[in-house]
C-alpha cells in the first residue's frame, strides 16, 4: 500500500474545464464591459446628491394637509381595483377554460394560451399608456389596464387548476348524456370554485398595488395624485402619499392573507 | 363521492350546503354586489367615452398595423440595454440582499435591533414600486440607465431578502449545532452549515427575480430611466403607431425569451 | 480526564434535570450511559461541551474548567471535544470530504475554509481515518447519497478530525438497523483503544451497551444510580434504572430536596 493521498479538490459543478473557465470568462467580460460602458456622469451624480438632499429635506416632515385629495385618490384606486378584479375574473373564467389542455380543443387552446401570454408579458404601465392614448386619461384607462393585468394572472393559474381536476366527475356527467355547459357547471365548477375565490382576493390586493403605479402614467387613482405632487415638487406631499400607499399595501396584504387562510 | 362528505351533508343531501354556509354565501354575494355597485356608481368616468372605447381601441389598433421595422436597430439596442439593466440590477441586489436576509432571519440575526432593521429594509423596499423608486432616482442621477439600475435594485432587495430570509429560517439547525460543537466560528458556520442549505433557494429566487426584473425594466424608460421604454415613449409622443407596435412585439419576444431562459437555468441548476 | 462535579441543570424555572451529578471518565474507556427517556442523558452530554448551558457545577477536561470559559475560549476548548449525533447532523449538500474537514473548522483559516484548500496534513489525516472506517472511496460523494451507517461513519470521522481528547456520542446508533448499529458500536470501541480516547455513549439498547462498554452508568431523573462494569448490571439494577414516571419521580424528589 502506497502513501496516503494528501491532496483533494472539490469536484467542480461544471465538469469540463473548457466550459467552466469559458463561462467564468464570459461572465467576467460581460460584467466588466457593461459596467465600464455605463454612462455615469460623476458631475451629474454629485449634482444629484445635492438634489437628493433637496428632495429629502423638502420631503420632511411629510405633509398631510391635503388629506382630502389623498383620500379621494385612494378611493378612486380602490374603485379601480374592485371593478378591474370583477371584470378580470369575468373574463378569466372563459379564458381559463379555453386555455386548459384537458377541456379545450387544440386551436382554441393555443388561442387561449396566446392571449394569456400577451396579457402577462406587458407590464401594466405599458398597457396603461396604450389605454390612456386610446380612451383618454382617468380611471377608466386604469380599470382596463388592471383587467388585462388580472386576466394574465388569474386565467393562467385557473387554467392550471382546471388541468388538475378530477376527471372522473366529468366522465360521470358525460356518461349520463349531459351537455357541455351542464358538465362544466356541475362537474368542473365546484372543483375550481375555491381556487377562483382565493385568486380573486389575491388579485384584488395586487390590483390595489398596481393601481398606485399605473396612475403615474395618467390612469387615475392615487398614482396620479402622487405623480402630480412629484411633478409640482411638492415632495412633502409626495412623501405623505408614499407613506400612506405603503401603509395601505401592508394592511391589504395582511387582510387578503387572513381571508385566504380562512377560506382555504 | 358520497362517503367523502361529512355526515350532515349526506343527511340533507337535497341541499349541498348547511344553512350557515348558505347564509354566508348569500351574504358574501350581497356584499360583493353592493361594493361593485358603489364603485360603479361613484367612479369618475365619462360613460360616453366608455361606450365609445371599443371603436377607439379598434381605431388605435388599426393605426398600429402593420408594424414598422425601419427603426429596428435602435430598438434592439435599447432592448439590449434593458437586458443589461435587469441583469446588473439583479446581480447588485443579490449581493446586497444577502446580509439583509441574514439579519432578518430569526435564527441568524445577531439581536432584536438588527432583526427590526432588517425587517424595515425589507418592507420599505418591497412596498415602494419600481416606478416610484425610478421617479426618485431619475431626480437624483438624472435620466438614464443608472437611475434604472438603482431603482430595480432597490425594489429587488426586499423581494430577494424576504425570500432568502425565509429560506434561512427553514434550514435544518442540526448541522449548525454540530459545527458549533466542533468549535467553528460564526462565519465559518454560516459558510459550511447555512450557505449550502440555502443555495438552491438562492439560485431559484435570483433567477425568478431576474425574470421579473426583465419585465420591470421595460417600463423604466417611461419615467426616463433608460431601456426600451424610452423608445416606446418617444414613439407614442410622436404618434408613430407602427413603431409602437414594433416595440411592443420586441418586448413580447424579450419577455417570452426571458421566461424560456430562466426556466432552462432553473432546470439546469436545481 | 473528564471530571464532572456537582453538575446541575435546570431548564427555565422548572425542576432540575441534572441534580448535583458527579462523574469521572478517563483513559481509553468506553462508557455507556443508560436510562429511560427524559432521565437527562442528552442534557448531561450537552452540558459537557456547553451546547446546553449548565446551571451550576464544574466540568473539567484535563485541567480546563469548561464552565468558566468565555465565548472565544469556549470555541477553542470545544475543539478538544468530539461529538457524534443520533441524526448524524451532516451537511447534506456538501461532499463527504467537506463534511469531514468541517471538524477542522476551528483550526483552519477562513480563507482555507472558503476555498476548500485544506492543509495537506488534514487531508492525509482525513484519508487515514476514512480508510480506517471504510469510507475513503466516498470522499467526493455528496453526504446525502450515503446510507445511514456510512453517514454515521462520516460523523465519527468528523469528530475524530478534531483530534479530540474525549468523544461524546448521543445515541449514535438509534437511527440505524441492528447490524449496522453493532458495526458502529464495535468501531467506537476499537477507536477508543486505538486512539487512547475516552468515549461516552448515550444508548437505549442495553444489550449492546453491555456487550461493547467497559463501564455502564445508569441514570435516573438527573442522578447516577448505577456505575460499574457491565457484568454487574443485573435485573434488580435494571428495574431500578427504568422504574417510575419521570415527572412524578422528579416532583417527589423535588419535594424532599
Ligand atoms: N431545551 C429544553 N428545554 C426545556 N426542557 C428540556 C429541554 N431539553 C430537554 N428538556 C427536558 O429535560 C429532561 C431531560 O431531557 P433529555 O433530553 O436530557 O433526556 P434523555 O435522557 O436524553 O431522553 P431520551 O432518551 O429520550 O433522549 C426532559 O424532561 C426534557 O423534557
Ligand atoms: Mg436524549
Amino acid at each position: 500500500m502506497n502513501a496516503v493521498k494528501d491532496t483533494w479538490h472539490k469536484p467542480p459543478f461544471i465538469k469540463s474545464p473548457a466550459l467552466r473557465y469559458g463561462l467564468y470568462a464570459a461572465v467576467a467580460i460581460y460584467v466588466v464591459l457593461t459596467l465600464a460602458t455605463l454612462p455615469i456622469d460623476w458631475d451629474r451624480v454629485s449634482d444629484g446628491m445635492r438634489r437628493a438632499q433637496r428632495i429629502f429635506s423638502g420631503a420632511f416632515p411629510p405633509n398631510f394637509e391635503r388629506s382630502g385629495l389623498l383620500i379621494d385618490g385612494f378611493l378612486e384606486s380602490l374603485k379601480i381595483a374592485i371593478l378591474a378584479t370583477v371584470g378580470g375574473i369575468a373574463l378569466s373564467v372563459p379564458l381559463a377554460f379555453m386555455a386548459a389542455r384537458n377541456i379545450s380543443v387544440k386551436p382554441v387552446y393555443f388561442l387561449g394560451r396566446g392571449i394569456i401570454i400577451v396579457a402577462r408579458s406587458f407590464h401594466p404601465v405599458i398597457v396603461a399608456i396604450i389605454f390612456v392614448k386610446a380612451v383618454g386619461f382617468g380611471p377608466f384607462a386604469g380599470a382596463l389596464t388592471l383587467v388585462v393585468y388580472s386576466v394574465g394572472f388569474v386565467a393562467k393559474l385557473l387554467a392550471e387548476r382546471i388541468e388538475e381536476i378530477d376527471f372522473g366527475q366529468v366522465e360521470a356527467m358525460r356518461s349520463v348524456g349531459a351537455g357541455f355547459i351542464p358538465t362544466l357547471a356541475y362537474a368542473v365548477f365546484p372543483q375550481i370554485m375555491p381556487r377562483l375565490v382565493g385568486l380573486g382576493i389575491y388579485q384584488l390586493d395586487s390590483n390595489l398595488r398596481a393601481s398606485a403605479v399605473v396612475g403615474i402614467v395618467g390612469a387615475g387613482g392615487i398614482g396620479a395624485t402622487l405623480a402630480n405632487a412629484f411633478g409640482r415638487y411638492d415632495y412633502d406631499f409626495a412623501l405623505a402619499i408614499t407613506m400612506v400607499i405603503v401603509g395601505v399595501i401592508l394592511v391589504s396584504e395582511a387582510v387578503s392573507g387572513f381571508i385566504r387562510k380562512r377560506i382555504a | 363521492m358520497m362517503n367523502a362528505q361529512p355526515l350532515h351533508q349526506t343527511l340533507d343531501h337535497w341541499s349541498r350546503f348547511t344553512l350557515r354556509q348558505r347564509l354566508m354565501r348569500y351574504g358574501s354575494m350581497m356584499l360583493v354586489f353592493l361594493v361593485v355597485a358603489w364603485a360603479l356608481s361613484s367612479i369618475d368616468v365619462i360613460w360616453e367615452w366608455v361606450w365609445d372605447a371599443p371603436s377607439q381601441m379598434g381605431d388605435l389598433f388599426g393605426r398600429m398595423m402593420p408594424p414598422d421595422p425601419s427603426n429596428l436597430p435602435s430598438i434592439l439596442e435599447a432592448i439590449w440595454q434593458t437586458v443589461n439593466i435587469a441583469t446588473l440590477a439583479t446581480m447588485f441586489a443579490v449581493v446586497v440582499s444577502l446580509p439583509v436576509a441574514y439579519i432578518s432571519a430569526q435564527n441568524t440575526t445577531p439581536n432584536a435591533v438588527t432583526l427590526w432593521i432588517g425587517r424595515f429594509i425589507l418592507v420599505s423596499s418591497r412596498s415602494v414600486n419600481t416606478i416610484i423608486w425610478a421617479l426618485l432616482f431619475v431626480a437624483i442621477f438624472g435620466p438614464g440607465i443608472v437611475a434604472g439600475i438603482v431603482a430595480i435594485m432597490f425594489r429587488s432587495i426586499g423581494f430577494l431578502g424576504k425570500l432568502l430570509g425565509e429560506a434561512i429560517e427553514e434550514i435544518d439547525q442540526r448541522p449548525v449545532e454540530a459545527l458549533e460543537a466542533c468549535g467553528a466560528s460564526r462565519f465559518k458556520i454560516v459558510l459550511y452549515a447555512i450557505v449550502p442549505q440555502v443555495l438552491p433557494a438562492f439560485f431559484a429566487v435570483s433567477i425568478l427575480r431576474w425574470d421579473i426584473n426583465l419585465r420591470e425594466s421595460t417600463v423604466l424608460g417611461l419615467v426616463g430611466a433608460g431601456g426600451i421604454g424610452m423608445i416606446l415613449q418617444g414613439a407614442i409622443d410622436t404618434f408613430n403607431w407602427p413603431e409602437v407596435s414594433m416595440v411592443l412585439i420586441t418586448i413580447l419576444a424579450l419577455v417570452v425569451l426571458g421566461e424560456v431562459v430562466s426556466s432552462y437555468l432553473r432546470k439546469k441548476i436545481l | 480526564m473528564l471530571k464532572i462535579t456537582k453538575l446541575t441543570k435546570r431548564y427555565g424555572s422548572g425542576d432540575p434535570v441534572l441534580k448535583e451529578l458527579d462523574l469521572t471518565v478517563e483513559g481509553d474507556q468506553l462508557t455507556s450511559v443508560i436510562g429511560s427517556s427524559g432521565a437527562g442523558k442528552s442534557t448531561l452530554l450537552r452540558c459537557i461541551n456547553r451546547l446546553v448551558e449548565p446551571t451550576s457545577g464544574s466540568v473539567d477536561l484535563n485541567g480546563t474548567e469548561f464552565t468558566a470559559l468565555h465565548r472565544r475560549e469556549l470555541r477553542n476548548a470545544r475543539r478538544r471535544i468530539g461529538m457524534v449525533f443520533q441524526s448524524f447532523n451532516l451537511i447534506d449538500r456538501l461532499t463527504v470530504m467537506e463534511n469531514v474537514q468541517s471538524g477542522r473548522l476551528g483550526y483552519i483559516s477562513t480563507w482555507a475554509a472558503l476555498t476548500r484548500r485544506y492543509p495537506r496534513e488534514d487531508i492525509r489525516h482525513a484519508y487515514e481515518l476514512m480508510e480506517r472506517v471504510g469510507i475513503a472511496h466516498y470522499a467526493d460523494r455528496r453526504a446525502d447519497e450515503l446510507s445511514g451507517g456510512e453517514r454515521q461513519r462520516v460523523g465519527v470521522v468528523r469528530a475524530l478530525m478534531q483530534r479530540p481528547e474525549i468523544l461524546l456520542a448521543d445515541e449514535p446508533t438509534a437511527s440505524l438497523d441492528p447490524k449496522t448499529s453493532e458495526q458502529i458500536m464495535s468501531l467506537l470501541r476499537d477507536l477508543a483503544s486505538e486512539l487512547k480516547l475516552p468515549v461516552i455513549i448515550n444508548i437505549h439498547n442495553v444489550t449492546e451497551a453491555k456487550e461493547y462498554s467497559d463501564r455502564i452508568v445508569g441514570m435516573r431523573y438527573g442522578r447516577i444510580i448505577f456505575d460499574d462494569k457491565p457484568g454487574k448490571l443485573e435485573k434488580a439494577e435494571m428495574d431500578e434504572i427504568y422504574a417510575g414516571v419521570p415527572a412524578m419521580d422528579r416532583a417527589e424528589v423535588g419535594a424532599v430536596a
